[in-house]
C-alpha cells in the first residue's frame, strides 16, 4: 500500500510537471514585457516607470522594456493600445486619471474608451497644489478667494493642459468657493516654474511635486489631498481650509481586456512590491503612494466620473 | 573654488574620461543619423546610466548631449540633411560648400565652432548662472509671441529669391503645425477621424521628409552622389583645419556674436537649439559684408549655426539647474535624472551638492574639448564613406536609415507615412521654388506664437482691451521694435531696388554674380 501510494504521488507529480508547459500562463512571465508610457520621457510618468523598472525585472525575472508613445496628451498611445495590444500580459501601458476620463468625453474621436481595459493598479497619486510667487499679495487661500470674489476673472491660474487634472481642479475650486478665475493652460509642467517666478500669472494649480520642488522660490497655499502630503508637512489641505476639494492625477498601469486573471494577479503583486520598494525615493518628491486595485479601481473611476462629469458637460456645452 | 578643484579631480580619473569619451562618440553617431535627435539619444542611453553613480551618469548624459548636437552637422553638411533640428541652419552653407568640394573645410569649421561654442556655454553656466537665470523668467507668454514673430522675419532672408514664395512656405509650415491637439484649449484640429493624428506632425518628421526625401529624389533623378568624387583637399586634412582655424579666429566677431545669441536664446524656456542656430545664422548674414554670398557656401554661416547650438547645450542648463526650468527639450530628461537621484534644482545644487553639480558642468566642458579629436577623426571617416560610396548604394542606405529613424521617433508607422508624403510633396514644392527652410521655420515658430498669443489673451481677459497685454511689458515693447527693425532691414534693400534705384543696386549684383562664379570655378 505504502509503495503504491508513493508511486501514485510520484506519477502524479510527474504528470503535473509534464503538463506544466501545456497549461497557459502557468509560468507567466517567460518573455520580455513591454511597458508603454504614452508621454514624453522626463515627465512624472516616465520617472516613475524608470524607478519601477529594475524592481519589476527582479520580481518578475524577465526584462521589462519601457517605451514611449507620446502624443495628444496620452491619447495616441492609449488608442493604439486598445486597438492592437494582445491580452497576454506582455503588453502593459501607463494610464492616468483624469486624462482617460476627460478625453473621451471632450473629444469627438479620442480613439479609446475609459473602461475598455483592465487596470491592474493605480500606484500613486499626485494631488493638485496651489502655488503662488513668493512676493504674491496672497498669503493664504482666503486672501486669494476674497480678491477673486471682488475681481472676477482677474486672478490667473496657470496649469498643465486643458481638461487635465489641474484644469478640472481649478474649475472645482471655482464652484466650491463661488469665484471666477481665469485658467491659463500651459503645455506640460516644464514652463510653469518660469510662469510663477516671472509673475506672468497670479499663481499655478499644479501637482504637489512642483510644490516640493519650488519650496524655496514660491509659496504653496493649499494641497488637494485627504491628508497633508508627507513631503510638505506645513502646507494645509483644501479640506482643512473648508473647501471640499480632493483631486489630482492618479497614475497606474493597465493590460488589455481579457488578460487572464492569474496574470493580472501576478502583475498586481509585482507592482505592489515595486511600489513599496520605491516609496522611499518617491515620497520626498511629493508623490502620495497608493495601492488601488480590483473593485477599488472601479470605485475611484466612478467617484471621479461623477465629480467631473457635470463640470465637463458644462464646459462642453459652452 | 575648493569644490571646483574637487569636482575636477573626480572627472580626471580614467573612469571619468572614458565615460566622457564614449558618451561623446555615441552622441555624435546618434546625432548624425537623421531622425535620431539629441532628446532621443538621451532617452535611449538613460537606462545605461542607472548602473552608474549620480556624477558618472550625468557626465555620460552631458557628453552624449554635446556629441549629438554636434553630430547633426555631419549629415547637414554631407547630405543636406540636418541630423538634429539644431543643425537646420548648418545645411544652408555647409552643403553648398560640400558641393564645391570643400566638405572637409566645412566639417573642420563646424568642429572648431562647436568646440568653442561648447566651452563658452560651460563658462557662462559656471560663472554667470544666477544672474542669467533671472533673465529666463522674464520671458512670459507675450514675450514668447514676439520672439516667435522675430523668428518669422527670418523667412525673408531664408527665401532665396522670391519673398512671396518664402512667405507661402512659412504659411504652409504654420498650417502643418496646427494639426493635432491644440496646445491651448485641447481641441483636436484637422485629424480627419484618425486618432493617431492627435499627436500632430512632429517637427522631426517634417524635417526628415522635407530635407532628405527631396534631396534623395533629386540625386536619384540626376544619377549622382551627394558629393563630387574629386573632393581632393588642397594641402591635406591639416591644411583644411589650419585654414578654417585662421579664418574663424582672425575675425572672431561672427563667433562672439553667435555665442552670445546662443546663450541668450538658450535660457528662454521653450526655444531650443533649432531657434538658436537659425537666429545666429540670420544675424551672421545681416551683419556680413557680403550677405549675398550666404547660402552659396559661406563658411561663416556654418560657424554661426554650429557655435550657437553648442553654446545652447550648457547654456540651457542655466535655468534648469537654478530654477528647474528646462531651457530646451533634451533638458527635460536631464531634469528627470536629477530628480531620480534625489537632486532638486535650486541653489542647493550649487552649494550642498556643489561637487556633483560642478563636476557635471566641467564634464560638459571636457566633452566639448573631446569633440575636436573625435569629430575630426569621425568626420574624415564619414566624409570618405559618403564620397566613396556609389550613389546607387548611398541613396538606398540613406532612405533606409531615414525610415528607421522616423519610425524609432515615436514607434509609429503613421510618422513614416507622413514623412514620405511630406517628402514627396516637398520635392515638387522645391521644383516650383518653395524650399524646406521657410516651411520648417513656420512649423517651429507657429506653435510658439500660438501659445504665446492665446495665453496672453487669456491672461488679460479682464482688461478692457485684451490685446494691449501683448505690448504691456517693457521687454515686449523692445521686442516689437526689434521685429519692425528686422523686417525693415530685410525688406528695404529689395524695395529700394524695385523703386527705381537700380543704379545703386546693379553694380552690387554683378559683383556678387562674379563672386559666386569664381567660387564655382574653384573646384
Amino acid at each position: 500500500m505504502k509503495i503504491a501510494a508513493t508511486q501514485w504521488v510520484g506519477s502524479l507529480s510527474l504528470l503535473v510537471a509534464l503538463g506544466m508547459p501545456g497549461v497557459a500562463f502557468a509560468e507567466y512571465p517567460e518573455q520580455p514585457i513591454t511597458y508603454t508610457i504614452p508621454f514624453d520621457p522626463g515627465g512624472e510618468s516616465d520617472i516613475t516607470a524608470r524607478f519601477q523598472e529594475p524592481h519589476l525585472e527582479e520580481i518578475l525575472g524577465v526584462n521589462v522594456n519601457v517605451t514611449h508613445r507620446p502624443g495628444g496628451g496620452g491619447a495616441v498611445g492609449w488608442s493604439e493600445f486598445q486597438n492592437s495590444a494582445e491580452p497576454t500580459g506582455y503588453e502593459l501601458i501607463g494610464v492616468n486619471i483624469p486624462h482617460i476620463i476627460a478625453q473621451p468625453i471632450m473629444r469627438t474621436n479620442a480613439g479609446y474608451e475609459t473602461d475598455n481595459w483592465k487596470i491592474v493598479m493605480f500606484y500613486h497619486f499626485t494631488p493638485n497644489a496651489l502655488i503662488v510667487p513668493q512676493d504674491s499679495p496672497f498669503k493664504t487661500l482666503d486672501d486669494l478667494v476674497a480678491y477673486a470674489k471682488e475681481n472676477p476673472e482677474a486672478v490667473t491660474l496657470g496649469g498643465s493642459g486643458t481638461y487635465s487634472a489641474n484644469h478640472l481642479g481649478v474649475l472645482r475650486l471655482e464652484r466650491e468657493a463661488g469665484i471666477d478665475v481665469t485658467y491659463i493652460p500651459f503645455t506640460g509642467t516644464g514652463p510653469l516654474p518660469a510662469a510663477v517666478q516671472g509673475g506672468h500669472v497670479s499663481g499655478i494649480f499644479n501637482y504637489s511635486m512642483l510644490g516640493v520642488q519650488m519650496e524655496d522660490t514660491a509659496r504653496v497655499l493649499a494641497v488637494a489631498s485627504e491628508e497633508r502630503v508627507p513631503a510638505m508637512p506645513d502646507v494645509p489641505t483644501f479640506k482643512e481650509l473648508g473647501y471640499d476639494l480632493v483631486g489630482g492625477a492618479y497614475r497606474g498601469v493597465a493590460v488589455p481586456k481579457g488578460t487572464p486573471e492569474e496574470v493580472v494577479t501576478k502583475l498586481e503583486k509585482a507592482f505592489t512590491e515595486a511600489n513599496k520598494r520605491i516609496t522611499e525615493k518617491q515620497e520626498p518628491l511629493g508623490f502620495v503612494m497608493t495601492y488601488i486595485t480590483d473593485e477599488e479601481v472601479d470605485k475611484v473611476i466612478q467617484q471621479l466620473k461623477t465629480a467631473y462629469q457635470p463640470i465637463l458637460e458644462d464646459a462642453e456645452a459652452q | 573654488m575648493e569644490m571646483l578643484v574637487e569636482a575636477l579631480m573626480s572627472i580626471l580619473t580614467f573612469k571619468g574620461l572614458i565615460t566622457i569619451l564614449v558618451g561623446v562618440t555615441a552622441g555624435l553617431f546618434i546625432g548624425a543619423l537623421p531622425g535620431l535627435t539629441a532628446t532621443m539619444a538621451l532617452a535611449v542611453l538613460l537606462p545605461f546610466t542607472f548602473t552608474m553613480d549620480a556624477l558618472q551618469g550625468l557626465m555620460a548624459l552631458g557628453a552624449v548631449y554635446m556629441g549629438a548636437i554636434y553630430g547633426g552637422a555631419f549629415t547637414a553638411i554631407l547630405i543636406n540633411t540636418p541630423g538634429t533640428p539644431s543643425s537646420i541652419a548648418t545645411c544652408f552653407d555647409g552643403y553648398p560648400m560640400a558641393r564645391q568640394g570643400r566638405a572637409y573645410e566645412a566639417l573642420a569649421a563646424a568642429t572648431i565652432a562647436s568646440v568653442v561654442g561648447g566651452i563658452v556655454g560651460v563658462s557662462f553656466l559656471l560663472l554667470l548662472a544666477p544672474p542669467l537665470a533671472r533673465l529666463a523668467v522674464v520671458f512670459g507668454p507675450a514675450e514668447m509671441f514676439w520672439v516667435a514673430m522675430l523668428g518669422l522675419t527670418l523667412v525673408a532672408s531664408l527665401s532665396s529669391g522670391s519673398l512671396l514664395k518664402g512667405l507661402m512656405g512659412g504659411c504652409i509650415g504654420i498650417l502643418l503645425s496646427t494639426i493635432g491637439v491644440s496646445p491651448i484649449g485641447g481641441e483636436t484640429r484637422f485629424i480627419y477621424g484618425i486618432p493617431a493624428l492627435q499627436g500632430g506632425i512632429t517637427l522631426i518628421v517634417a524635417l526628415i521628409g522635407l530635407f532628405v526625401v527631396p534631396e534623395v529624389l533629386s540625386m536619384a533623378a540626376q544619377g549622382r552622389g551627394a558629393l563630387p568624387e574629386s573632393g581632393k583637399l588642397e594641402g591635406g586634412v591639416g591644411g583644411a583645419i589650419r585654414k578654417m582655424g585662421r579664418h574663424i579666429f582672425l575675425k572672431p566677431v561672427n563667433l562672439i556674436r553667435s555665442c552670445i545669441i546662443g546663450q541668450i536664446i538658450a535660457i528662454i524656456p521653450g526655444a531650443g537649439g533649432n531657434v538658436t542656430s537659425l537666429v545666429a545664422y540670420n544675424e551672421a548674414k545681416r551683419f556680413s559684408g557680403k550677405p549675398e554670398s550666404f547660402g552659396k557656401g559661406n563658411v561663416d554661416g556654418v560657424v554661426a549655426s554650429e557655435s550657437s547650438n553648442n553654446v545652447m547645450v550648457a547654456g540651457s542648463m542655466v535655468p534648469l539647474l537654478t530654477l528647474g526650468i528646462p531651457g530646451a527639450p533634451p533638458d527635460a530628461i536631464i531634469l528627470g535624472v536629477l530628480l531620480m537621484h534625489g537632486l532638486r534644482p535650486g541653489l542647493d545644487l550649487f552649494t550642498e551638492t556643489g561637487v556633483l553639480t560642478n563636476g557635471f558642468i566641467l564634464s560638459m566642458g571636457f566633452a566639448a574639448l573631446f569633440l575636436l579629436p573625435v569629430g575630426l577623426l569621425g568626420g574624415r571617416l564619414i566624409h570618405r564613406v559618403v564620397v566613396k560610396t556609389p550613389y546607387y548604394f548611398l541613396l538606398p542606405s540613406i532612405t533606409m536609415v531615414t525610415i528607421l529613424g522616423t519610425y524609432a521617433l515615436r514607434n509609429s508607422f503613421l510618422d513614416v507615412g507622413l514623412m514620405l508624403l511630406l517628402g514627396t510633396l516637398g520635392y515638387f514644392l522645391r521644383l516650383i521654388g518653395l524650399y524646406a527652410a521657410p516651411i520648417v521655420l513656420g512649423m517651429i515658430l507657429g506653435i510658439i506664437a500660438e501659445k504665446g498669443y492665446v495665453q496672453t489673451m487669456l491672461i488679460s481677459i479682464a482688461d478692457p482691451i485684451p490685446w494691449l497685454g501683448l505690448v504691456e511689458n517693457p521687454l515686449s515693447k523692445v521686442l516689437v521694435v526689434l521685429v519692425v527693425l528686422s523686417a525693415a532691414t530685410s525688406l528695404l534693400p529689395a524695395w529700394l531696388e524695385r523703386s527705381g534705384r537700380m543704379a545703386k543696386a546693379n553694380p552690387d549684383k554683378t559683383g556678387s554674380d562674379k563672386g559666386s562664379r569664381e567660387e564655382e570655378s574653384k573646384p
